[in-house]
């Protein structure tokens, strides 16, 4: 990281290494790329990412030379390389397969495009030897391809093709066949090997973590077009479609109809206290379909109705819960179902998220009382917009959205790891409350699978950062989800 | 499940006695003193002796061994273009007439092929002779040299040619230093098949030669038509012989290529593991 | 600029193409297709006295006019006459005959030992699958040949038979159909042989594993499971030695009588004795036209096979 920031696509000054120019390829019928222009720069590690049979080796397979384009051009340096046969172009490709020679040793297959160029013997030698050194293979020059291992073999296949220090290196899906741990260590290998050689790498893959791992910008494509090309970070945490939100990592997709929000703060402040202030009738009307196993919805609605219970009651601890249960409960009867009732929003509310405009204002400080968020700015926002889901349902609150969308249908895509969980409510702009049905449990997080009440599921992830006793949630528990207002991301359907 | 089995001994036993005895016996009788077959009148090789005396055998042999070598190596060369046509050129005007026409000879009754060249020559007014049968032997066997080159070329993976492109290689050095390398085996072993049924056939030979071209199959046919000859059982043990020889030779030379990089694929795996 | 490099490619790409696919396209063409065509024309064609003996012959220095002459004078004359002398019919029934009797005997002395190898040890295979290919290296003419001291009357059988007292005066084997079938039988085994145990080889063993364990007897296993399993393979077996034995020649002339009808021997006497060309080519016209319907299910018989593995 020699520069501060490596961003050479900001820089109108700056010449692409590469430009697709509105190519389109065919085969017979079959579209393969559709019209498609794109910039790569000089010292990228740029990845083309996609499910098979999206068209990403095909463009790499046009760069390489293996196919012409139908339409269009592809430039490199600024001159138009179609037509160019593959073995007249500076561009190299370590193949899936590897493509190693298998009647050649190591060094003959290092050696072989060297050889193709005519140099002299002393400099092909040195050439290939500081290749095997770049590679740690010195071990192994005389060996065979068939007798060296798969990681072996990926770095000769790697060695190969660098050895004749080519303007740009296309690696088709180059770690595809070596096992996970492998995998992630030659991640950072070839990193490291591209920022030592300064080439220009274009790697194709179809694994998400490797493309974010690798590369300084990700294009994501899908059925011959780019759907977007950004950084690794902006792809996860600002995708323009659903397509490619869905497709990379794991998201909530949420979808309702957009409403716009008021910009003035006092109103947005009374939305976000909407959905997190309970009433008793509204929550009636919810319940039943999150009655707990144990318990029928007559029963449950019967109690609700018995005891109206202050919304903004302060939460048992663990050990006023101990205390209840193990030393109350015999005494005063059973607490939980009212517990359950806490969240749901009450009439009052329910209109002032309907209509935001003509809600009277309310304490901010009122609904929110954990000082936790209160530092947190976008909490507090106005505008964006809301988003009605399902019937029955608080509408999710999105102070990013464009107000613009209003009445539009809308996703709000959202990352597990911003939904928090809890066996109480939480202080949070968005509260949904649910069943756990699955948790998956992977060591360092959980990811929880909760039903809502309307059937839906949403995942939430919580990082494990203590040891297994503080884990109380479990299956089949009444749980809370949240989210703050900015935690999504809404996406036009 | 896999015992040992009475059964499958039994046939076994007895289907190799059937496909080996005759051979056996016919080296045998050919050391018999006597020209009768089934009289053992002592051991003697005056019969080989004889047969390498006879000055039209050796003239015969020579032919066949001429007009093998010939057929064998153009045939090798143009059925592995003919394979790499089959499997790699696509499509192009034709294409089912000529996959149609290297599949056809394979079915397709001798005497008729040698009727029709035949009748081709005699149109053109081509004198028979060597050149002709090397012509006629070329074509048949070329489709059996496409046939095992092409289901080799089939399985063989288009990314190393691929990938000599990308280095730098033009086509046809991605053939040579690339392709042709890989595939050899498959490319000897057709040149070995067009060389034997070369020195095989009868039939095609008869109807496609001319006076001065007799090939050995033609000399031993008209010599066995009347019955048996010990000469000719003699010069069966030598054809026996050396293909018993180059047989078992190919194969163990095959079968320690095939030890040695098993164990060089060991070394490997232990050198990395 | 950029389109001048491409057309250079592609017209390099394109002649180097041209070149591979011409070679042998015109070798074929020249030495297959056409002399097939001329076999066609004279089976249509009269036989004449002067050499060539056939006509009409196509005069191309008449033009037009000899084009139509040539194809006034084709006629199916030679094809009636096939049809009216009983001698070429009853060699092609004669023919299809002995080939589908010899395909049975074959079959039936080929699969034993197919199935025998593919249930040897892992570590024999390889060399009993050698000792079957062995043989077609060697001279078909020989293995022919060494039946001939076998099977004559005072060969090795009769001797050996004689002397265990089982006969008293010798077989006559020597001459007739039955060393016919034997020859077929010899020869063409390995054909046999070796589809069989391809299949055979393929079928994964807990298939009867798990026939037996679903209360199959050894026998009922084989019957139920192995047999139709190597259907594939006793097909292509079938066809493998049927369609090349129709059209035989060296085994009749050598282990058959003059009894011994088989259209290969026709042709070739029609050809080299009777100096009938035209006849001759009729012969062959219909010969290839009867063994198109076998290659035929063959063909699709090997499609089946390619496409039920993948």
């Amino acid at each position: 990281m020699a520069q501060t920031v490596f961003a050479p696509w900001e820089d109108p000054e700056e010449k692409p290494l590469i430009e697709f120019r509105n190519v389109t390829k065919r085969f017979g019928e079959f579209v393969a790329i559709d019209d498609l222009s794109l910039a790569i720069y000089s010292k990228e590690f740029f990845a083309l990412l996609g499910p098979s049979g999206c068209g990403k080796t095909t463009m790499m397979r046009m760069l390489a030379g293996f196919e012409d384009p139908s339409e269009g051009a592809i430039l490199l340096d600024g001159r138009d390389i179609s037509g160019v046969p593959p073995n007249r172009r500076a561009v190299n490709m370590m193949f899936q397969s590897y493509a190693l020679f298998p009647h050649l040793s190591v060094w003959d297959n290092i050696a072989f495009g060297l050889k193709r160029e005519g140099q002299p013997k002393d400099k092909i030698a040195a050439r290939v030897d500081e290749m095997l050194r770049l590679t740690r293979l010195n071990k192994f020059a005389t060996r065979k391809p068939h007798q060296i291992s798969g990681g072996q073999r990926q770095r000769v296949a790697l060695a190969r093709s660098l050895a004749k220090a080519p303007k740009l290196l296309l690696l088709d899906e180059p770690l595809g066949a070596l096992d996970r741990k492998l995998r992630e260590e030659t991640q950072f290998e070839l990193m490291d090997i591209q920022e030592k050689t300064g080439t220009t790498f274009v790697i194709v893959t179809h694994d998400q973590e490797e493309a974010m791992t690798v590369a300084s910008r990700v294009a994501v494509m899908d059925e011959g077009r780019i759907v977007q090309v950004a950084t690794p970070s902006v792809i996860y945490e600002a995708p323009i479609s659903v397509y490619v939100a869905d497709f990379i990592g794991d998201v909530n997709l949420v979808r309702g109809t957009a409403r716009a929000r008021p910009e003035t703060p006092s109103v947005a402040a009374e939305a976000v206290a909407g959905p997190t202030a309970p009433e008793p009738a509204a929550a009636a009307a919810v319940a039943p379909n999150l009655a707990a196993p144990e318990q029928t919805a007559s029963e449950r609605s019967a109690a609700e109705a018995a005891l109206p219970v202050d919304p903004r009651a302060p939460q048992p601890n663990a050990l006023g819960e101990w205390l209840h249960d193990k030393v109350l409960f015999p005494i005063l009867g059973r607490r939980k179902p009212q517990q359950k009732l806490l969240p749901a929003p009450s009439p009052q509310e329910r209109a002032t998220s309907d209509r935001p405009q003509t809600a009277p204002p309310r304490d901010a400080a009122q609904a929110k009382p954990a000082p936790a968020h209160a530092d947190d700015p976008d909490a507090l926002a106005g505008g964006g917009i809301v988003i009605d889901w399902a019937e029955g349902q608080p509408p999710v609150i999105a102070t990013n959205g464009d107000a613009a969308l209003d009445g539009k249908p809308v996703v709000l895509a959202l990352r597990p790891e911003k939904v928090s969980i809890g066996k109480a409510a939480l202080d949070m702009p968005n509260t949904l409350r649910g069943k756990v049905i699955d948790i998956a449990y992977l060591g360092n997080i959980s990811t929880y699978h909760v039903q809502l009440a309307d059937g839906s599921m949403i995942k939430a992830q919580t990082a494990n950062t203590r040891r297994l006793s503080r884990r109380d949630i479990t299956w089949e528990d009444e749980v809370w989800v949240g989210f703050s207002a900015t935690a999504g991301v809404v996406l036009e359907e | 499940m896999r015992g040992f089995s009475w059964f499958n001994v039994t046939s076994l036993t007895l289907g190799f006695a059937f496909l080996y005895l005759p051979m056996i016996l016919l080296v045998f009788y050919s050391f018999n003193e006597s020209r009768l077959v089934t009289v053992w009148a002592g051991f003697s090789t005056k019969w080989y002796g004889e047969l390498l005396r006879d000055a039209e055998f050796l003239d015969a042999a020579w032919v066949t061994l001429k007009v093998a070598v010939l057929s064998s190596t153009i045939a090798t060369v143009l059925g592995t273009m003919a394979a790499h046509v089959l499997i790699r050129a696509g499509r192009f005007p034709g294409r089912t007439l000529f996959s149609g026409m290297i599949y056809a000879p394979l079915v397709m009754p001798e005497v008729i092929t040698g009727l029709s060249l035949l009748l081709l020559f005699i149109g053109l007014n081509i004198d028979r002779g060597v050149f002709t049968v090397v012509l006629a032997h070329t074509t048949f066997s070329m489709c059996y040299v496409s046939v095992v080159v092409s289901s080799r070329l089939a399985t063989f993976d288009r990314a190393l040619e691929e990938a000599a492109l990308d280095l730098g290689a033009s086509p046809f050095q991605a053939f040579r230093l690339v392709t042709l390398p890989i595939i050899a085996p498959a490319v000897i072993s057709g040149w070995l098949l067009a060389f034997t049924l070369s020195l095989d056939d009868l039939v095609i030979a008869s109807f496609t030669t001319g006076p001065g071209a007799t090939t050995l199959p033609i000399k031993i046919f008209s010599a066995v038509r009347l019955g048996v000859s010990p000469q000719i059982n003699a010069l069966s043990t030598l054809m026996i012989a050396i293909v018993a020889v180059g047989v078992i030779t190919a194969s163990l030379i095959s079968k320690r290529g095939a030890i040695r990089q098993a164990r060089e694929e060991q070394a490997g795996l232990r050198a990395t593991g | 600029m950029s389109g001048d490099g491409l057309d250079t490619r592609h017209r390099g790409e394109a002649l180097r193409k041209a070149v591979l696919i011409a070679v042998p396209y015109l070798w074929l063409v020249a030495l297959f297709l056409v002399p097939f065509f001329i076999v066609l024309k004279i089976s249509l064609s009269d036989i004449a006295l002067a050499r060539p003996p056939y006509m009409p012959q196509l005069d191309l220095s008449a033009g037009l006019a000899g084009l139509r002459d040539f194809f006034a004078g084709l006629d199916f004359e030679n094809f009636v006459f096939l049809t009216e002398d009983s001698l070429y019919w009853k060699a092609y029934l004669s023919s299809l005959q002995i080939a589908a009797v010899s395909t049975i005997i074959t079959l039936l002395v080929g699969y034993p030992i197919a199935y025998g190898m593919a249930r040897a040890a892992p570590e024999w295979r390889p060399t009993l699958l050698m000792l079957v290919i062995l043989p077609f290296w060697t001279s078909f003419l020989i293995r022919v040949y060494s039946w001939m001291g076998i099977l004559s009357n005072e060969g090795t059988l009769n001797s050996v038979l004689l002397w265990l007292g089982v006969i008293d005066v010798p077989l006559q084997i020597m001459n007739t159909n039955i060393a016919v079938y034997i020859g077929v039988v010899y020869t063409y085994l390995p054909f046999m042989i070796l589809p069989i145990y391809a299949t055979l080889d393929k079928m994964d063993s807990s298939l009867l594993e798990a026939a037996e364990d679903l209360g199959c007897s050894r026998t009922e296993a084989f019957w139920l499971v192995t047999l139709p399993l190597s259907k594939g393979g006793i097909i292509a077996g079938c066809f493998l030695v049927f369609i090349p034995t129709i059209g035989e020649f060296v085994i009749p002339t050598l282990l058959g009588g003059s009894d011994t009808l088989m259209i290969g021997k026709v042709l070739w006497e029609e050809f080299f004795s009777n100096r009938d060309w035209p006849v001759a080519s009729a012969v062959a016209v219909v010969l290839l036209m009867i063994l198109i319907i076998p290659i035929v299910l063959f063909q699709r018989n090997e499609q089946k096979q390619r496409e039920a593995e993948g």
